[in-house]
């Protein structure tokens, strides 16, 4: 998917089945509707000042995101509904956001570990997105990426100061790489909905990834004195959060997010 | 350990630790709006090491746009001038007008004078 220029943006949009592609888009869009909350937890109880306005940023960034691409995947299902409808009236069975950003945020380093390694995936992801033909994809993928690359420059500083800091900090940094590298598994693992938009053009193949993603990751955590746990990444059969089979944690998140837009409907402010 | 994360103190670098002060070394930022403008000062933060007080900067005072560079200094890198020296340092510019250039005629057409 590397290399050619994004087409401008009134390039048709590729012949491709529509569920096919609001189902694509959801996915990105969950994924950063999703994390975005969860970091934006951190509101007020960041551990310095300075820290709790860079994590305010990355979720502000991350819901710019969500909203871009919920809008396109809203346009694109042709049923009326606009990126708030799918934000805040959809039921936890219709999120396609993977399970890894849907856990609860942990403590400072869980928070840090999981946007690692999100981040890089997120790099990986938007950078083979950009040669997407699918043009307001591209534009999308294109102004994400700068944002990206700021996050995982952020993220994985503090891997290194974390990892290679005291022994509570390594020991905490290391427990969560332990308990999340098993989710990572959902993040490459290609279904028929990933090797439509490959077919079209739209967008990468979801499983070549992976080696480019593992080989950053494993620089950082090597260098930060941290180990990557030797057992695979579950890839659960059924596909995970990307078809809707979520952890507990997802609905109670939702709740919360979802209650003000389903209290007032239509309010404004 | 309300300072710091992970409970190391940092000390050294050139930072200054305000006496007192359990958080971090504090680090001035410098911000320039354009491309041969002038850096300026923009205030303080605090952080751990260079490339964090660059991250620091950068999301504390640039996040809005508007900016095109910084420079970030450790507080402690920094000599000024005590208020005590200002009679000494200052006031005797005050009435040289002789040394300021403007017994001079510019030509016609030199810019940036």
């Amino acid at each position: 998917m590397s290399g050619p220029a994004a087409p401008p943006s009134v390039a048709p949009v590729p012949a491709v089945p529509t569920n096919a592609l609001v189902e694509y888009l959801l996915r990105l869009g969950d994924d950063r509707l999703v994390l975005g909350h969860r970091v934006s937890e951190w509101c007020g109880h960041g551990p310095i000042l300075e820290e709790d306005i860079a994590l305010s940023n990355v979720s502000l960034d991350l819901l710019g995101q969500a909203t871009m691409l919920l809008r396109l995947a809203g346009d694109a299902e042709g049923r009326g509904r606009n990126e708030d409808a799918l934000a805040y009236f959809r039921e936890v069975v219709e999120f396609r956001n993977c399970q890894l950003v849907e856990l609860p945020k942990g403590d400072f380093a869980f928070t840090i570990a999981r946007q690692f390694l999100f981040d890089v995936y997120a790099v990986v992801m938007l950078d083979a997105l950009t040669g997407s033909i699918h043009g307001e994809l591209a534009a999308i993928a294109a102004k994400s990426l700068k944002e990206a690359k700021y996050h995982v420059r952020h993220s994985g500083e503090w891997m290194l100061r974390l990892g290679d800091g005291t022994d509570e900090s390594h020991r905490r940094v290391q427990k969560a790489i332990d308990d999340l590298w098993r989710f990572t598994g959902e993040l490459f693992a290609p279904d028929d909905v990933d090797r439509a938009m490959q077919a079209a053009g739209i967008g990468p193949d979801l499983a070549a990834l992976r080696p480019t993603w593992e080989s950053l990751v494993r620089d950082v955590v090597s260098r930060a004195t941290l180990t990557i746990p030797n057992d695979l990444p579950r890839v659960a059969s059924t596909r995970g959060g990307r078809t809707g089979s979520h952890t507990e944690y997802l609905g109670h998140m939702l709740a919360e997010m979802q209650i003000i837009a389903r209290s007032h409907p239509g309010a404004t402010w | 350990m309300a300072s710091s994360v992970d409970g190391r103190q940092f000390v050294g670098d050139q930072a200054a630790t305000i006496p007192g002060d359990a958080q971090w070394p504090v680090w001035e930022v410098f911000t320039q709006g354009a491309q041969g403008a002038p850096h300026e000062h923009a205030g303080s933060l605090h952080a751990v090491n260079a490339e964090q007080a660059l991250q620091n900067a950068r999301d504390v005072y640039a996040r809005r746009g508007g900016v095109v560079s910084l420079w970030v200094i450790p507080t402690g890198a920094i000599t000024a001038s005590s208020p005590s020296d200002s009679g000494p340092l200052f006031d005797p510019g005050s009435d040289k007008p002789y040394r300021h250039p403007q017994f001079y005629n510019v030509p016609r057409g030199v810019r940036g004078v």
